[in-house]
């Protein structure tokens, strides 16, 4: 592999962890679904990148349904659902950011250290994208996690997806990559639909504890 | 070997999607549930059908001796819920708690949750048998959110949360375990499918499987329902309707199960790699002790039994994880155990619901002398499920014991402990559900009789005697598995 192409996949995959980092900071609804069309736009070029490089024409397909799917098509229906549901000037209260960033240091760190340390074997190209994609992949976790809204929770889904699909096309000639993307489109899709159809606002299990045990019919 | 004059792979395979696809045309319920039931009982002839001969193993097709315990088990299953389910469905449509467009896809649902089921047990292919997995977890979310209250949509997002993060922590773990195979086996498909990798266990690079080890164990550990991430099974098995607690309980946990079976048999061929077992045997006591517990303070019987299966699932995966003969024959035992009589109880308690009209266990009370043939068919269920002889599961709980006593005892007294509090937290509620005073409203339903007495019949029947064959049948997996 030449420099030039290993340096753009470096970057490329970098932008990504750096990408989620800036959505674990945002406490705006619109501002986040904003940083997700630009992480997936990131990754639908990481994709594309490491296709010309591996010589692999079928990861085009996948970088396509990045664009076209996640870059696009999905945070334009989350706006038209938070804009339905009302919630469009919520601000949302995270943990904190000083203690999430720290958390999100910390699993970045993590990954690099586990990933690198396990891959001496793997190319360079797959070892960075391994260890990059765990970073993302735990990201989205902590993302996840530190919210409340049930929008914000599947943005944090999938932007672990993210780092799924960049964990795929950064194993070497792996098969059903395409297909396991297109997969995962469909899961998101069914998330979508299930936020809009049933109006989910809130994660169920934070809001208030005593009408959440009165619905599973644990008060006695 | 392939002396059948069909291919049984193929019926196993594309019954339930041609059924699927037929109904979902079928507007008029009775002629769908007639059909549903058919549909499965061709594939439980399927699956016995490869039990007598089993095609030899394909590029994408694996039938071997461990998943076809799974196959079997699971399309009896899932026969006996869709007898069940037919007579279930069309009570709770003539009492009006579920309207007719809610189950108007009820079948095509359940007809692809088979398929998804099969697919993820016969594929030779680590990534076939994920999308399986996750075919499976988004049919079962759409089937728990079908009565659309308030309570049933909560406990499907959980489910589909918690079941989304799973199944991509499980993906990652798949890929991991490509990129480890890669170098030895070369790029491409080999590199994914179980024979191969099999094969080339020893080659395959020691850290990087390790590392994936811990994430399948998470990501298919929450589906199999152990602590912590057990959130959604609670949840999900008392919204539900009760056919897909049963199936949820007797298939789906399995087939997760079985995930982690196999990738564990590829970690116990390479010395090497992190020793699987400590893993399976942490969580897994984890989850059966804190189940106990949790099996005291339930107001909601369907609830209850669902902590009893995350207990029962801890266990089986505590005895996977001692591994040896007598622990992995044990654990295989108990989990086929544990399908037949939790989705048995799951059967007598959609009965209970539906003649008394709630799961509230406070309104529900002498069942025995209001429904003799539901309120004792509860009492040995519940004496099933709490390991007491001569059922089945007394066998292979004392098997699971008696081998840890021998190797940790400090692990089987830790066991033992969580096994005797659930116990008594079982009969305890038998108690009031089952026997004194009769209590609440009794309203007129035709309770399904067949599939829940076959179950418990089979449960009974294994405590007493265990024919020869199966035995060694079970011995020789249990060798397999390492």
């Amino acid at each position: 592999m030449t420099g030039l192409g290993f340096d753009t996949a470096h970057v490329l995959a970098g932008g990504l962890v750096l990408m989620s980092f800036v959505l674990l900071y945002q406490d705006r609804l619109f501002a986040l679904l904003k940083i997700y069309a630009l992480h997936a736009f990131v990754l639908s070029a990481s994709v594309a990148w490491q296709a010309f490089v591996q010589n692999a024409p079928h990861l085009y397909a996948t970088a396509a349904i990045a664009l076209a799917f996640k870059a696009i098509a999905i945070p334009v229906a989350l706006r038209h659902i938070i804009e339905r549901l009302g919630i469009h000037r919520e601000i949302e209260t995270v943990v904190g950011i000083g203690p999430t960033m720290l958390a999100g240091m910390g699993l970045v760190a993590l990954s690099m250290v586990v990933m690198l340390k396990v891959t001496p074997g793997a190319t360079p190209l797959a070892r960075e994208d391994l260890a990059f994609a765990l970073a993302v992949v735990l990201l989205g976790l902590l993302v996840m996690t530190t919210r409340r809204n049930a929008v914000s929770q599947v943005v944090g889904f999938m932007s672990l997806e993210n780092g799924l699909v960049l964990a795929a096309t950064g194993a070497k000639g792996m098969p059903m990559v395409v297909e396991i993307s297109f997969g995962f489109s469909v899961l998101i899709a069914f998330l979508v639909i299930g936020l809009f159809l049933f109006r989910i606002r809130e994660r169920f299990d934070t809001v208030d504890v005593t009408a959440l045990h009165r619905f599973r019919g644990e008060m006695s | 070997m392939t002396d059948l004059p069909f291919d049984a792979v193929a019926v196993l395979l594309w019954t339930p999607v041609a059924a699927a696809l037929l109904l979902a045309l079928i507007p008029n319920y009775r002629a769908r549930a007639h059909l549903s039931t058919v549909a499965s009982a061709v594939t439980l002839l399927a699956a016995l059908a490869l039990l007598a001969h089993r095609p030899p193993p394909g590029s994408f097709v694996l039938i071997d001796d461990l998943n076809i315990v799974f196959i079997v088990l699971g399309t009896f299953v899932g026969f006996t819920t869709s007898v069940f389910a037919a007579n279930y469905l069309a009570h709770e449509l003539e009492t009006a708690r579920l309207a007719p467009q809610h189950v108007r896809f009820y079948h095509a649902l359940y007809q692809m949750l088979m398929f998804a089921m099969s697919l993820a047990l016969i594929s030779n292919n680590i990534g076939l048998m994920w999308v399986g997995v996750e075919l499976a977890t988004l049919i079962t979310v759409v089937m728990v959110g079908l009565s659309r209250t308030h309570e049933a949509l909560e406990a499907a997002w959980k489910y589909f949360i918690l079941g989304s993060v799973g199944i991509g922590l499980a993906l990652f773990g798949t890929i991991l375990v490509y990129v480890a195979a890669e170098p030895a086996i070369g790029e491409g498909l080999p590199s994914m499918t179980w024979t191969v990798l099999a094969e080339h266990a020893m080659a395959l690079d020691p850290a990087l499987m390790s590392v994936a080890f811990v994430f399948l164990l998470l990501g298919y550990g929450t589906k199999v329902g152990l602590a912590p991430v057990h959130a959604w099974l609670p949840d999900a098995h008392a919204e539900g309707p009760t056919p897909v607690s049963a199936v949820l309980s007797g298939l789906l946990l399995n087939i997760a199960l079985y995930a982690l079976l196999r990738f564990k048999m590829l970690l116990a061929g390479n010395a090497a790699v992190l020793a699987p077992g400590p893993l399976m045997v942490t969580m897994g006591l984890g989850s059966a002790v804190f189940a106990s517990f949790m099996l005291y303070r339930r107001r909601d019987i369907k609830r209850m039994f669902a902590y009893s299966s995350i207990e029962h699932m801890g266990i089986i995966t505590f005895a996977f994880g001692m591994g040896g003969p007598i622990a992995n024959f044990a654990a295989l035992l108990h989990m086929t155990m544990h399908s037949l009589a939790k989705s048995g109880i799951f059967f007598a308690v959609g009965n209970i619901a539906q003649v008394k009209g709630t799961q509230r266990i406070a309104d529900i009370g002498g069942l025995t002398v209001t429904h003799p043939w539901i309120g004792w068919s509860l009492v040995v269920g519940v004496i099933a499920i709490a390991g007491l002889p001569p059922l089945g599961i007394f066998t292979s709980e004392f098997l699971v014991l008696s081998s840890t006593f021998a190797r940790a005892p400090l692990l089987a007294l830790v066991l033992a402990a969580g096994l005797l509090i659930g116990l008594s937290a079982l009969l305890l509620r038998l108690n009031t559900l089952a026997f004194g005073e009769p209590k609440g409203p009794i309203h007129a339903g035709h309770p399904s009789y067949a599939p829940m007495l076959a179950h418990f019949a089979l449960v009974l029947g294994a405590g007493l005697y265990l024919p020869g064959p199966l035995v060694l049948w079970f011995q020789h997996v249990s060798g397999l598995l390492g």
